[in-house]
């Protein structure tokens, strides 16, 4: 915009560059989460998930064989072989003879050896000693070799966390347990919440402003008051901690931002349409279901959005109406912080089981952005 | 399970208004413009009263409980009103004065740097042309929970021992710049909160980012121009004009942000629970309900909260209330 009067801003490398900044920063965290979620155990706690990418270098010490082999050729005494096991192929970049140089070669250098005769080691680690006299000793020679590793990457984390049975810590269960909460928590408040949207946007009745103004007063009411009078309540009717419970609480909790999401989108729809619908005589019924359900499909989509992410990621409502003792119940968000506590040190089970908790609301969030963003929109500009 | 969840409450709407206009009130016969209009003053109420209902049983109620629960001490053979007790006792804690301040200190920084910097990225990402893909990343946390975010922080707040390869990004990045020993930043006193606010901040950026961009587009073109012409440099046409123009938008994301610092939890229960002067008044509140078996002092502790929202709760109505008149 401040090019429009034809005065094209010096500036825009350095918009660039600050954007760039942020996005990273913001990116940063998560992807090291990712990046570690595919290490093994061994790797993350060596290195850091920066560097999962570089070809890592690695110095190893291996033995040539011993003495006992040695053959005599041309009247030298000679011993050959193969430094890695046949499996494992690897280039070596540099290597060396004694533990205070381990880099002072290269593949295909000779190297004399201190105590006679000399060596020969090849880049695929196929080595050759050469001696007049014999070699002696009972083990072989120390050879210390350097050789990048090709970055490595395993699903194994994945298959613990989800699919292993004999893993108690896995999250297999625990992801079924939260979508059996999000997806009624999010469809019967939105049902509920559009009725009684319709009802405070477009029918007539005493106290109507009174209650939009009660509605918008408990959206900011903290949940944390209801925590213990609706245990007790739920105790006392016999609902007890459950599946039932929960979508109860958050069915209550969520309506309040639902109904004013909801009254603010219907609000704003053609009076004509629905005035006319009351003319040909249609009930208040009929012109619900028939014309403001479908034409308030992007509020009734923004808000689901909301509820699913809000109670697929939500811990106290679950901790306090839904896990009982049996720890049958347990949600992924609970889970994990009990893995915080009792896996600290895990990254690899850490890393997997919050990616695994944290993918589907990731989906979500991609694909359904656009409804996101127009609900948050209607919510709070005015 | 859940369908019939479903079918239950789609029923209960659909027959309360086949019950009300066929056999109640039909609107036929001879009482018609009566039944009619009778009907018609009872269909909101039908159309209102789930939601009613379970805003009454589940906010509403649950306020006025825990009031009365935090003046009431508990005992096995029934509630016993202590008066003022449980608040009393609450005031000569050190852990609540703890999180009392701790509660302060994310009230002032959280909402003021996640307003900042989303005004920032608003401001920046408008003005370029992959300014999308950015907003969607910066906005990404959003949809992550609290406690994937803690996890998530935790991994950059890693320390390992001095002799070992640091696998946190922050250590890492302390060493390569000089530092000399490896930090466990999470346990460092007072400087922690900060690090657990950045998680917060992390989050909530996003929010205040989407809704400021939108406001500033929503600029009229001819002030900016006006603005361009008379001469302003870049700083001041976005200082002088584009910010006082959206200073009603900023002071909603403000306060929504304030509200849900109020109620900060997950992040704190997971990444510290309050060890290492870190607790806030939320996990104060779950700690005194669920692990002291405390409900006097936790009620107490959660009527705090209820008036430090109330001031936003007044305010948010009457401005409900200009808007509909």
């Amino acid at each position: 915009m401040d090019n429009i009067v034809g005065k094209k801003s010096s500036l825009s490398w350095a918009v660039n560059i600050s954007v760039t900044v942020l996005v990273i920063l913001w990116l940063i965290p998560t992807i090291g989460l990712l990046v570690s979620s595919f290490r093994t155990a061994d790797q993350i706690s060596t290195s850091g998930w920066w560097k999962a990418f570089n070809s890592n270098e690695q110095n190893i010490i291996v033995r040539t064989a011993n003495p006992q082999t040695q053959k005599i050729i041309d009247g030298k005494y000679v011993i050959e072989g193969m430094l890695f096991s046949s499996e494992k192929e690897m280039t070596i970049s540099v290597w060396g003879v004694s533990s205070r140089a381990i880099d002072g070669y290269i593949p295909g250098e000779t190297v004399k050896l201190t105590k006679g005769g000399e060596i020969t080691l090849r880049e695929d680690g196929h080595y050759r000693m050469i001696n007049e006299n014999p070699f002696t000793g009972s083990r072989g020679m120390r050879v210390f070799v350097t050789a990048p590793m090709a970055p490595e990457f395993t699903l194994d984390n994945y298959r613990k966390v989800l699919f292993d049975p004999k893993n108690v810590d896995g999250m297999g269960k625990a992801f079924l347990s939260t979508l059996t909460v999000a997806i009624p928590a999010t469809i019967i408040p939105i049902l509920i919440a559009a009725f009684a949207a319709y009802a405070l946007a477009w029918m007539q009745f005493p106290g109507r402003a009174l209650l939009v103004a009660f509605v918008v007063g408990l959206l900011v009411v903290p949940l944390q008051m209801a925590l213990i009078p609706l245990l007790k309540l739920h105790m006392h009717i016999g609902i007890g901690k459950g599946f039932l419970g929960v979508w109860l609480a958050h069915t209550g909790f969520g309506l309040p931002l639902a109904i004013y999401l909801l009254r603010n989108y219907m609000i704003g729809l053609p009076k004509d349409i629905i005035e006319n619908a009351r003319i040909d005589g249609a009930s208040d019924f009929k012109i619900f279901m028939k014309l403001i359900l479908p034409l308030s499909f992007p509020a009734l989509a923004a808000f689901s959005i909301f509820q699913f992410l809000w109670t697929w990621n939500d811990l106290l409502v679950a901790k306090v109406f839904l896990i009982d003792s049996s720890g049958q119940t347990e949600v992924m968000t609970s889970k994990l912080v009990e893995l915080l506590g009792s896996r600290g040190g895990n990254w690899e089970i850490l890393a997997t089981s919050a990616f695994v908790s944290i993918v589907v609301p990731l989906i979500v969030f991609f694909t359904l952005q656009k409804y996101l963003v127009r609900g948050l929109l209607t919510g709070s500009i005015k | 399970m859940i369908s019939a969840s479903v079918v239950f409450c789609l029923g209960y709407y659909y027959l309360s208004n086949w019950l009300l206009d066929n056999i109640f009130l039909p609107a036929h016969g001879k009482n018609i413009n009566r039944n009619i209009s009778l009907a018609n003053q009872i269909r909101p109420w039908l159309f209102l009263f789930p939601a009613l209902f379970a805003l009454l049983v589940y906010l509403a109620y649950p306020v006025l409980e825990t009031l009365r629960l935090s003046l009431t001490e508990r005992h096995a053979y029934g509630d016993e009103w202590v008066g003022l007790a449980n608040y009393a006792q609450m005031f000569n804690d050190q852990k609540f004065w703890e999180a009392f301040r701790n509660n302060i200190s994310w009230l002032v920084i959280v909402p003021a740097i996640s307003t900042g910097f989303g005004l920032l990225a608003a401001h920046l990402t408008d003005r370029i042309g992959w300014g999308n893909a950015a907003k969607s990343i910066i906005f990404m946390p959003m949809a992550i929970s609290f406690v994937g975010a803690s996890v998530i922080w935790k991994l950059v707040y890693d320390a390992r021992p001095v002799d070992q390869d640091q696998i946190g990004l922050i250590n890492a990045l302390y060493l390569f710049f000089g530092g000399d020993a490896p930090q466990t930043w999470i346990t460092m006193s007072l400087w922690n909160n900060l690090f657990l606010m950045i998680v917060l901040i992390w989050i909530q950026t996003g929010f205040a980012m989407v809704i400021l961009a939108a406001a500033l587009r929503s600029i009229p073109e001819e002030t900016i121009e006006a603005a361009i012409i008379d001469g302003s440099n870049p700083w001041q046409l976005f200082f002088r004009i584009k910010v006082p123009q959206i200073k009603g938008t900023i002071l909603v994301v403000w306060t929504t942000i304030t509200i849900t610092v109020l109620k900060v939890f997950d992040i704190v229960y997971a990444m510290t629970n309050g060890h290492w002067d870190t607790q806030v008044l939320a996990n104060y509140m779950f700690d005194k309900f669920f692990r002291g078996n405390d409900w006097g002092v936790g009620s107490a502790s959660a009527i705090v909260l209820m008036l430090l929202v109330t001031p936003i709760l007044v305010w948010n109505v009457k401005n409900a209330r200009k808007e509909i008149q």
